[in-house]
């Protein structure tokens, strides 16, 4: 109970207090009249007009029954808090920013790139800091580089933590001076989204390059996940160690989006809060949520209502945790075992209380060796992500039968061009050298003697031998045989149809027959590219017969149990025939062996779930041991697949390590963009290709216009996604038309790529 | 330019419209989706990629082709005999009646008796110091240019160049750009007009900002 040494002027204070967590109890529950708060708020506030007219012990007795009522209520939400509370919660103004982390979790800190808004993006900011441990009574400091997303105390100039390309390019620049001075990196994500603009290099491609870039980052990382809003998150979050707030959030998307597609509300409506209360509880975006499925590994608890700014026992937590993460992402890579494990050990032992001690120093300073064991840890537990949530036949037969065939192919590959094709190489040249060299000497011998031998028996001249190559040029038109194989389904229509463009370059109205047969869809007045059937790629762009599946039967299910996906699911697989939404195969572009990942927009609008994400991880492991290039040609694509949650999200940097993999072995990856390709997929595994072509008329970003009409408030041109755009800001190398698909592929086969390929 | 600015003006005051007819591009069956004197929408938003109004639909070859509208206004005088008909390209289907507002009309007036001078190239344009020292000195009076006389500097990728005037001699009436701004190529740069009509013309825009109700 209040007592009477608690002064007048205290009673403001406290009130204010009180304000203060009525407000976070509004923020909470979305509205005033859970409780009747907003009552209890009405008083505070006639209490405040009052304060000097109403007696002292009076005052504080009401203050006494409102502060009851309030924890009354506060014990009462966090007793079961909704995943849409939750995300209030991390909406909240009064939720801790990266900027209270700085300031509480680090000894020092010196911003770099730029401070409050004189800074290149204020959403993202970057400091290297000192944290310190003690250690017997000593003080041991620690440098790191601070990247992370700053939502500040509503300053407009923050952008709410949405990161502009430019902010996340910052942040790159930052991570490679951390690896140049062997700095381990924290990274701490505050982010609802990328900001979704297309402005130099583009959101999509500049998350791509950040992923591609920490793919193999040299140096430890650890990443802290507040708000972990889809590819903005991960344009800063590939670490050894992902920890997650206990009131933080991590979703494949933000739930009033997810409504807005579920409930195919029309843009401008308002979204039924019921309907996003839905979809925040299927999307399973909460800690406990993630750390079960493995998307983050560690949960940091928080006050049951959440941390706010000032709550220091968190800070402290948080930075007991942050020190231990990045321990055990060093000490894995350590060689003495009995050490290694006697610190981890140590660590699992401890309790939930903080020590103020720690045990021993660790040294994040790493050799050459751990660096290479660090990157293994990496890959292997991205590798790992997503596993368990795909189908597949797990019979130990079929499974076994499988693992022999890879090891066999390994092993033959490895053999044939591994170890035989350099001996081979190196033979071959000393061959070519000594019979050049030999056949200069023989020449100075035989010469007379053939001179003598050619005047007495004259021969007739002959004819040079004609050589058949088979390069391009004397390959057959596709007028002329090719399409007569293959004519797409829509060609049976007999109409015709207007070409888009007709307003603009007076196009003439097309006959569909002619279309799709002999102009394989493309407008053949201003070159627009109708869309085709994936199955027309198959047939047309590869050597008849070479086409080989495999993994197709690898399918997507339903990991989170969202209601109404199982159904859509079956429908898909009925409706296609297929089991997800990429096709892998082996295929030939005149006699170029190749491996394909097909993303196609029949299945699911071609979106990227687990089951996609580890057959194209799969593809990948398969041209990487056939030194075979690989391509990725992208139907369609309208990002990750909303129905999977997290284990959506995370193949974007589990399939863009195995492209990193892939290429550092000395491949070639090329992705090709038609139709409509978008977000999480673009944002990373096919936007980190070092070679990107775009089809003619296609479409490539990272939002679509009513996402960025929605974000930004302001309306895009029409042609804002147009490959033309793609390619002006640098997202793409090429544009391709379809009817030079397969000359522009063989080509770019045989002038790009690494020296492993099979056939270099 | 023989012009009677009074004819005109009593021609727009008397017929504030502007009638666009509405034909048929190629053969075909119309169904209309208007109705007399509906009011209907041309293109919109900012780079005018929304369609206008749905006006009719013409089927030729089973292609069904959304016909909608491209200027603002009343339909008038729409053929309600046609509908559902096989008609021939050029087929006059109805007018939109385009009701003028005072700045279009302006426009137009000022497009007839003004000498107009389009940007030669994208560049960023700025008036010559001679014309600008004058026209800051006495605005209202108007400066006089001649054929030769140096009035634009043009300035493109750090390189200047003289833009002389290549016309009827005249007076400055109007400056469409700001100095120093970047114009697209085509678009005008200056308005001259005749120095005997040039208080006329004054006047007249002068009358139609106020007395026009629209």
């Amino acid at each position: 109970m209040r007592t009477d040494q608690v002064h007048m002027a205290d009673s403001g204070k406290l009130l204010s207090q009180l304000a203060d967590r009525i407000s976070y109890l509004i923020d909470i529950k979305g509205n005033s009249e859970y409780g009747n708060i907003g009552d209890l708020l009405r008083q505070i506030q006639g209490l405040r007009q009052s304060l000097f007219e109403i007696k002292e012990a009076d005052l504080f007795e009401e203050i006494d029954r409102i502060e009851d009522r309030v924890s009354f209520l506060e014990d009462r939400v966090s007793e079961k808090l909704s995943p849409a509370e939750i995300v209030n919660i991390v909406r909240s103004p009064q939720r801790f920013t990266l900027m209270d982390v700085l300031e509480n979790v680090y000894d020092s800190y010196t911003e770099l790139g730029g401070e409050g808004d004189c800074n290149i993006d204020p959403a993202i900011i970057v400091a290297r800091a000192t944290i310190s441990r003690r250690v017997k009574n000593k003080l041991y400091s620690h440098q790191v580089m601070v990247i992370g997303h700053e939502k500040g105390r509503g300053e407009e100039y923050r952008n709410g933590g949405c990161a502009r390309p430019w902010g996340n390019d910052k942040a790159l620049r930052y991570m490679m001076v951390a690896e140049t001075e062997g700095i381990p990196i924290h990274f701490y994500i505050f982010t609802p989204g990328s900001y979704p603009i297309e402005d130099y290099p583009g959101a999509a491609q500049q998350i791509a390059r950040n992923l591609y870039v920490m793919a193999k980052l040299k140096v430890p990382m650890v990443s802290f996940i507040s708000e972990g809003g889809s590819g903005g998150a991960e344009a800063i979050g590939v670490s050894g160690l992902r920890l997650m707030s206990s009131r933080g959030y991590y979703s494949v998307i933000s739930p009033e989006g997810a409504a807005a597609i579920e409930g195919k509300i029309r843009e401008g409506e308002k979204v039924p809060r019921e309907l996003v209360e839905y979809c925040a509880a299927q999307l399973k975006i909460t800690a406990e949520n993630n750390l079960k499925l493995g998307t983050v590994d560690r949960i940091i608890e928080e006050p049951l209502l959440g941390a706010k700014r000032d709550d220091f026992p968190f800070f402290r937590r948080l930075r007991y945790e942050m020190l231990r993460a990045t321990d055990e992402v060093v000490l894995k890579t350590k060689n003495f075992r009995a050490f290694r494990a006697y610190a981890l050990k140590r660590r699992e032992e401890e309790g939930k209380e903080i020590p103020e001690d720690f045990d021993l120093f660790i040294s994040w300073n790493l050799t050459d060796l751990e660096i290479e064991r660090l990157l293994e840890f990496r890959l292997k537990k991205y590798m790992e992500l997503g596993k368990g949530y795909f189908l597949e036949d797990r019979n130990v037969l079929t499974e076994g039968i499988r693992k022999t065939k890879i090891f066999a192919s390994k092993t033959y590959y490895d053999l044939r061009y591994g170890l035989l094709r350099p001996h081979h190489r190196n033979v071959q040249k000393v061959i070519e050298e000594v019979s050049s060299e030999g056949s200069v000497f023989l020449r100075k011998v035989t010469e007379p003697v053939r001179a003598a031998y050619d005047f007495v028996f004259p021969q007739p001249e002959r004819p040079g031998k004609v050589v058949h190559s088979e390069g391009p040029d004397e390959r057959k038109s596709i007028f002329a045989e090719e399409w007569e194989s293959y004519v797409s389904p829509l060609a049976n229509e007999d109409c015709t149809v207007t070409c888009p463009n007709a307003a603009k370059y007076g196009c003439l109205d097309l006959w569909v027959p002619d279309l799709y047969g002999e102009f394989c869809g493309v407008c053949p007045n201003c070159g627009h590219h109708f869309p085709l059937e994936y199955q027309w790629y198959l047939e047309n762009l590869f050597d008849k017969n070479s086409v080989h599946e495999f993994n197709d039967h690898i399918a997507s299910c339903n990991p989170l149990g969202f209601q109404g996906y199982n159904a859509r699911l079956k429908k898909d697989i009925k409706h296609t025939g297929r089991n997800s939404s990429m096709i892998t195969f082996d295929a030939e572009v005149w006699g170029l062996r190749l491996v394909v990942a097909m993303l196609f927009s029949n299945f699911r609008g071609g979106t990227v779930g687990v089951a996609e994400g580890e057959k194209f991880v799969r593809a990948c492991d398969v041209a990487g041991t056939t030194r075979r290039p690989l391509l990725a040609y992208i139907h369609s694509t309208g990002g990750i697949r909303i129905h999977e949650g997290t284990l959506g999200v995370v193949q974007m940097p589990k399939c863009t390590l195995a492209v990193r993999e892939y290429n550092d072995n000395g491949g070639l990856y090329i992705v090709v963009y038609d139709n409509n390709s978008y977000a999480g997929p673009v944002a990373s595994f096919l936007g980190c290709s070092l070679y990107q072509f775009g089809m003619r008329s296609s479409r490539i970003g990272f939002a679509g216009p009513r996402v960025i009409r929605e974000t930004t408030g302001q309306d895009v041109p029409p042609d804002y996604h147009s490959a033309k755009n793609a390619l002006k800001r640098g997202h793409i190398q090429g544009i391709w038309d379809r009817r030079e698909f397969k000359k522009n592929l063989h080509d770019a086969l045989t002038t790009l790529g690494g020296p492993n390929l099979y056939y270099k | 330019m023989d012009i009677n600015l009074n004819d005109l003006l009593r021609r727009y005051r008397s017929h504030p419209f502007e009638d666009y007819p509405v034909v048929t591009p190629h053969t075909g069956v119309v169904f209309l989706k208007v109705k007399e004197g509906q009011t209907v929408k041309g293109p919109g938003g900012e780079w005018l990629h929304r369609p206008g109004t749905l006006l009719y639909v013409i089927e030729r070859e089973r292609n069904v082709k959304r016909m909608t509208a491209l200027w603002s206004g009343q339909v008038s005088g729409i053929r309600l005999d046609i509908e559902g008909q096989f008609v021939e390209a050029g087929e006059l289907l109805f007018s939109i009646r385009h009701q003028l507002d005072k700045e279009e009309i302006i426009d137009r007036i000022l497009t007839q008796v003004l000498y107009i001078l389009p940007a030669p190239q994208r560049a960023r344009y700025f008036l010559a110091p001679e014309i600008s020292a004058k026209l800051e000195q006495k605005p209202k009076e108007g400066v006089s240019v001649e054929s030769g006389d140096d009035v634009l500097i043009m300035s493109l990728m750090k390189r200047d160049t003289v833009i002389s005037y290549e016309g009827v001699p005249g007076a400055l009436y109007k400056v469409c750009f700001k100095s120093g701004d970047t114009v697209e190529q085509g678009s005008p740069l200056l308005g001259i007009c005749s120095p005997d009509k040039l208080r006329y013309v004054q006047k007249v825009i002068q009358r139609i900002r106020t007395e026009w109700e629209k």
